[in-house]
């Protein structure tokens, strides 16, 4: 009956395999509290590559999240020596990482008035590390070759006359209002209802889903109205047109369900967490100046989906094209 | 063997009381269904419960207020502080260790504790000594392939998450296992339970795990342990009861204990059992890497994510592609495991020694390269000169999606309007526009016509629960087109099934484009199926047919070539035609794995309800994702997910009652 035994024996074998071997290896032993040595070649960091305490960088998932991170880090390993962790999240999950020390640094964030609340005002574990100079939009827009074959299409009291171009096998007799990635900022239910509009709203359920249908649109010269917003990359391929909502006012967006005006604009900003704000490392100061425009970012973004370009590469291409932006970061 | 001269058997004549019940049955279906058109026209719009999308219920905001409480009192409340801190610590610790160990430490340069060659060698040394030369072979291939692909870095990532959620798993699940099949009660217990934890879509406890598990290692393990544990449990379980009790009898009249009877005979008894338990674990492991990325677990499925959001189907395909291969490997490692349990045991002497020689000869070559891996930085990485195919493939896919799209994407949304305006709508409007009880009353009608009055009974409580849990309007949404892609796919998998059991060669071409159908993760095909349907309901459909049908058809397949070969050709020698052979044999016959897997079917297509949302399916799977991702919504996403749980049980409890009768009814000779 030995041989039944051979799982066992493998796995104790295995288990001595990986026990054994200890000396002189690269990884500098094995659970050596040393300071982490940077992964980046340092350029010209030398002293302050001491004083940088790695830090952990939630990923948002959409690209121009990534152009964002992606500079920064960049900027950090290189010119600060800093370990950057990056680790995908969703907003909401992102903001309660802030807590419990999984995340330092949200690098663009979208209002979330309630997010705000809980954990910066209430809970008091995050902070408010000022604009990222992007200044985001949100709102319905319609493909190009519309704006250009129904010129009045933009302006919202048209809308309901065109609502028969836009029904879908989805919206039955309406028109069809495209939604997209459940984690977005959207009162376009409200919308429909208040403005009394002939539409459903249709919900894609990703920003993946939305955008393909937005190119086939154009592509096909098909009807499509949908959500949308910027800055995105995708922008800079099809250059969607806004369709006008009642201007926005301030407060007239404060009962979710009475909404019957536009989105705000967002001034994009930057969340740190309490304890990486008091750090005093370098870092902490680098995203507190972190900031540029809107057409930087499409650019990376661009970098990143048109070209196919790494995000790393995407990074180290635009730093090295604007050295007095990345300088006066660095001040 | 000579084949008697058995005419084909027709489906037996039933005893006549059977009929009589049968056609009581058909009246009351008959009845209700007309009850139900005219409470549909009489009562259009009524009692719908129909709800906004944006819309919550009192239930709703109280599970939000509930949640907000756990997130204030993590640290302060003693059943956190004593047990669930513990436990995420301790799930963290092991998650630490494998990942450092294999996949990046946080020394130095970040490379593990064993490097690239080491773990190669390890992996194949493994594969070697638990299922054979030829698995090792196909073990060391795919690790290479995967080195080619440009995803080594990621696929450790990957492969430490399912080794720790495998390990946990296995550390609950076997003992779990083991006590249901010898303890009747705790069978009766464990079995809902685990039902439950096998419909719970993983992203409805996504939201809940990381409010009490933090992000991090310990919510990505926890999340696919629940998702992997029910297989092994139940499995080991089923082959313990599989154990003839004349041979129980036999070790208890010796005198054996319980746990000498366990140690001696069951256990060696239900070993090949056990082991494809382990293996059903290992594989629902790996299919939770995609899910798991959502919460924050880096490797291969972050990588198929990560280009969904660029709509990148190359990079995405490239890296599903791994999984794939990895998925391939542990079956065909845990496969051939559990053959060997069997004939090493009669396998002669010698060739037991001349085996044990070259396993240590193996071991020390692998020792030798864990070494250099950590001594030598060429070993402890993928070596630079490797050509690299990852880039063709992803150019490749890229080149085929885009000519695919090209050239059909007019007739596929053509067949989308017509199926939609077709099918679709009136079932859908049917099931959402009737008042809620009358739907109710038709579903425990069928459920007792299936499976009598316990069935019943469960059917008016999942009502009952659907009712309350408050999503009603949007559960109708996702039950109707539940119902058409489980049809659909019992349309694909019968023909193909049959096929497949019916030709050897059939089945050896399409068996791997099946495992990949299963293992490849859905993320990947929705990119082009959007561009073909665009976001709709009917997208969702197609991406659950691609998903649940490889499943059912294998069990088609295998329902077909258990036909007894003696009346296949006894059929044959009386002058049927092949086709006329199908019809009156061999699908008569196979008809108890024809339900088998039409439920198997519909349970895959419900796991699919939520990544059908991603693409337009909205309903019940687009609450869950938005409960994920909104404060204000994580109740009602809770509620949609329990929604989803109740209607699986209530749908798989009436197909298996059915399934039961066909199996009670079909004689077979």
């Amino acid at each position: 009956m030995r041989i039944t035994k051979t799982p066992v024996l493998t796995a104790l074998a295995a288990g001595l395999l990986l026990a054994g071997c200890g000396g002189a290896t690269v990884n500098n032993g094995a659970s050596t509290s040393a300071p982490p040595v940077s992964s980046g070649t340092g350029g010209g960091g030398g002293d302050a590559a001491a004083a940088c305490a790695p830090f952990t960088l939630a990923m948002n998932d959409w690209v121009g999240y990534t152009a964002d991170a992606a500079v920064l880090t960049y900027v950090a390993e290189t010119e600060l020596g800093c370990t950057v962790t990056q680790t995908a999240l969703k907003e909401e999950i992102a903001w309660q990482g802030f807590g419990n020390g999984q995340v330092d640094v949200i690098i663009e964030n979208w209002g979330h008035p309630d997010l705000v609340a809980k954990y910066i005002d209430e809970q008091k574990v995050a902070q408010n590390a000022g604009p990222t100079g992007n200044i985001g939009t949100i709102g319905w827009y319609v493909p190009p070759w519309m704006a250009q074959k129904y010129p009045d299409i933009t302006d919202w009291n048209n809308l309901n006359t065109y609502a028969e171009l836009f029904k879908t096998s989805e919206s039955g007799e309406k028109g069809q209002l495209l939604d997209g990635d459940p984690s977005f900022v959207t009162n376009d239910e409200a919308l429909v209802t208040n403005l009394g509009l002939n539409y459903k709203v249709v919900y894609a359920g990703s920003e993946a889903a939305l955008i393909t249908a937005f190119d086939n649109a154009e592509k096909n010269k098909t009807p499509m109205l949908g959500y949308f917003y910027a800055p995105q990359w995708f922008l800079s391929e099809v250059p969607l047109v806004k369709v006008d909502l009642p201007p926005y006012t301030e407060g007239c967006d404060a009962d979710p369900e009475k909404v019957a005006c536009d989105y705000p604009e967002y001034t994009l900003d930057k969340i740190v967490s309490t304890t990486f704000a008091n750090s005093g490392s370098p870092a902490a100061d680098l995203v507190k100046n972190f900031t540029w425009t809107n057409d930087d970012q499409n650019l990376v973004a661009k970098y990143i989906t048109a070209d196919k370009m790494s995000p790393e590469d995407a990074a180290k291409t635009w730093v090295e094209a604007n050295p007095d932006k990345v300088a006066a970061w660095l001040e | 063997m000579t084949a008697t001269l058995v005419g084909p058997p027709a489906a037996a004549p039933a005893p006549p009381a059977r009929h009589r019940a049968v056609s009581v049955a058909t009246l009351a279906v008959v009845g209700v269904l007309a009850l139900w058109l005219l409470a549909r026209v009489l009562l259009a719009g009524r009692f719908t419960l129909a709800l906004d999308t944006a819309g919550l219920t009192p239930l709703h905001r109280d599970l939000n207020d509930a949640r907000d409480w756990v997130d204030a009192h993590r640290n302060t409340n003693a059943f956190f502080v004593y047990f669930l801190n513990y436990v995420q610590l301790g799930v963290e610790a092991v998650g630490d260790l494998v990942t450092g160990l294999i996949a990046r430490s946080d020394t130095g340069l970040g490379i593990p504790r064993i490097g690239w060659l080491g773990l190669v060698a390890v992996g194949t040394w493994i594969a070697a000594a638990v299922g054979g030369l030829r698995v090792a072979v196909l073990t060391l291939a795919v690790l290479l392939a995967i080195s080619l692909q440009g995803l080594w870095e990621p696929a450790t990532d990957t492969l430490s998450l399912v080794v720790s959620a495998t390990f946990f798993a296995l550390l609950v699940g076997l003992p779990l296992g083991v006590w249901a099949g010898t303890s009747d009660r705790v069978h009766r217990i464990v079995t809902p339970v685990l039902d439950v934890m096998q419909i719970l879509p993983s992203f409805a406890y996504l939201a809940p795990l990381v409010l009490v598990f933090a992000i991090g290692p310990a919510s990505a393990i926890v999340a696919t342990v629940v998702y992997a544990a029910p297989p092994v449990i139940r499995i080991t379980a089923h082959g313990l009861r599989q154990v003839p009790p004349t041979t129980r009898e036999a070790a208890d009249s010796l005198g054996a204990t319980g746990g000498q009877r366990l140690r001696t005979v069951l256990v060696p008894m239900a070993r090949r059992t056990i082991v494809m338990g382990i293996n059903q674990t290992v594989m629902a492991a790996l299919s939770m890497v995609t899910i798991a990325a959502l919460i924050g677990a880096p490797g291969l499925g972050l990588t198929v994510a990560q280009a969904l959001q660029k709509l990148d189907v190359g990079t995405a395909f490239n890296a599903g592609l791994a999984i794939v291969l990895l998925a391939i490997c542990f079956d065909r490692v845990t496969t051939a495991a559990g053959v060997r349990a069997e004939t090493a045991l009669r396998s002669g002497r010698n060739r037991r020694r001349i085996r044990r020689i070259a396993l240590a000869a193996g071991f020390v070559a692998a020792a030798v390269a864990v070494q250099l891996s950590r001594t030598m930085l060429w070993a402890a990485q993928v070596p630079d000169g490797l050509p690299s195919i990852g880039p063709s493939i992803s150019r490749g896919v890229d080149t085929v999606t885009s000519w695919v799209q090209e050239h059909f994407s007019v007739i596929t949304l053509e067949l989308k309007d017509w199926f939609s305006a077709a099918v679709l709508n009136p079932l859908e409007s049917l099931l959402t526009g009737s008042p809620f009880f009358m739907v109710g009353l038709v579903l425990v009608v069928i459920a007792f016509v299936a499976g009598g009055w316990r069935t019943a009974v469960t059917a008016l409580a999942a009502v009952a629960a659907m009712v309350g849990l408050g999503v009603w309007g949007d559960a109708m949404v996702t039950l109707a087109a539940t119902l058409v892609a489980t049809v659909l796919v019992m349309l694909v998998s019968i023909p193909t099934g049959v096929w497949m059991g019916r030709s050897r060669t059939a089945d050896r071409i399409l068996r791997p484009v099946l495992d990949a159908g299963q293992t490849m993760p859905a993320f990947v095909y929705l990119v082009p199926f959007l561009g073909l349907f665009g976001p709709s309901r009917f997208t969702a459909i197609v991406a659950a047919i691609v998903y649940a049908a490889p499943a059912a058809i294998k069990i088609v397949a295998d329902g077909i070539t258990r036909v007894p070969a003696a009346t296949v050709e006894a059929a044959t020698a009386n002058g049927s035609t092949p086709w006329q052979l199908i019809t009156t044999v061999q699908l008569p016959m196979s008809r108890s794995a024809i339900a088998l897997a039409a439920n198997q079917g519909l349970i895959y297509v419900l796991s699919m309800v939520v990544v059908g949302a991603l693409v337009g399916a909205g309903a019940l799977g687009y609450d869950v994702i938005a409960g994920l991702n909104q404060q204000e919504r994580f109740g009602k996403g809770l509620a949609a997910g329990l929604t989803l749980v109740v209607l699986g049980i209530l749908i798989d409890r009436t197909t298996q009652a059915a399934a039961r009768r066909t199996r009670t009814t079909a004689t077979t000779h």
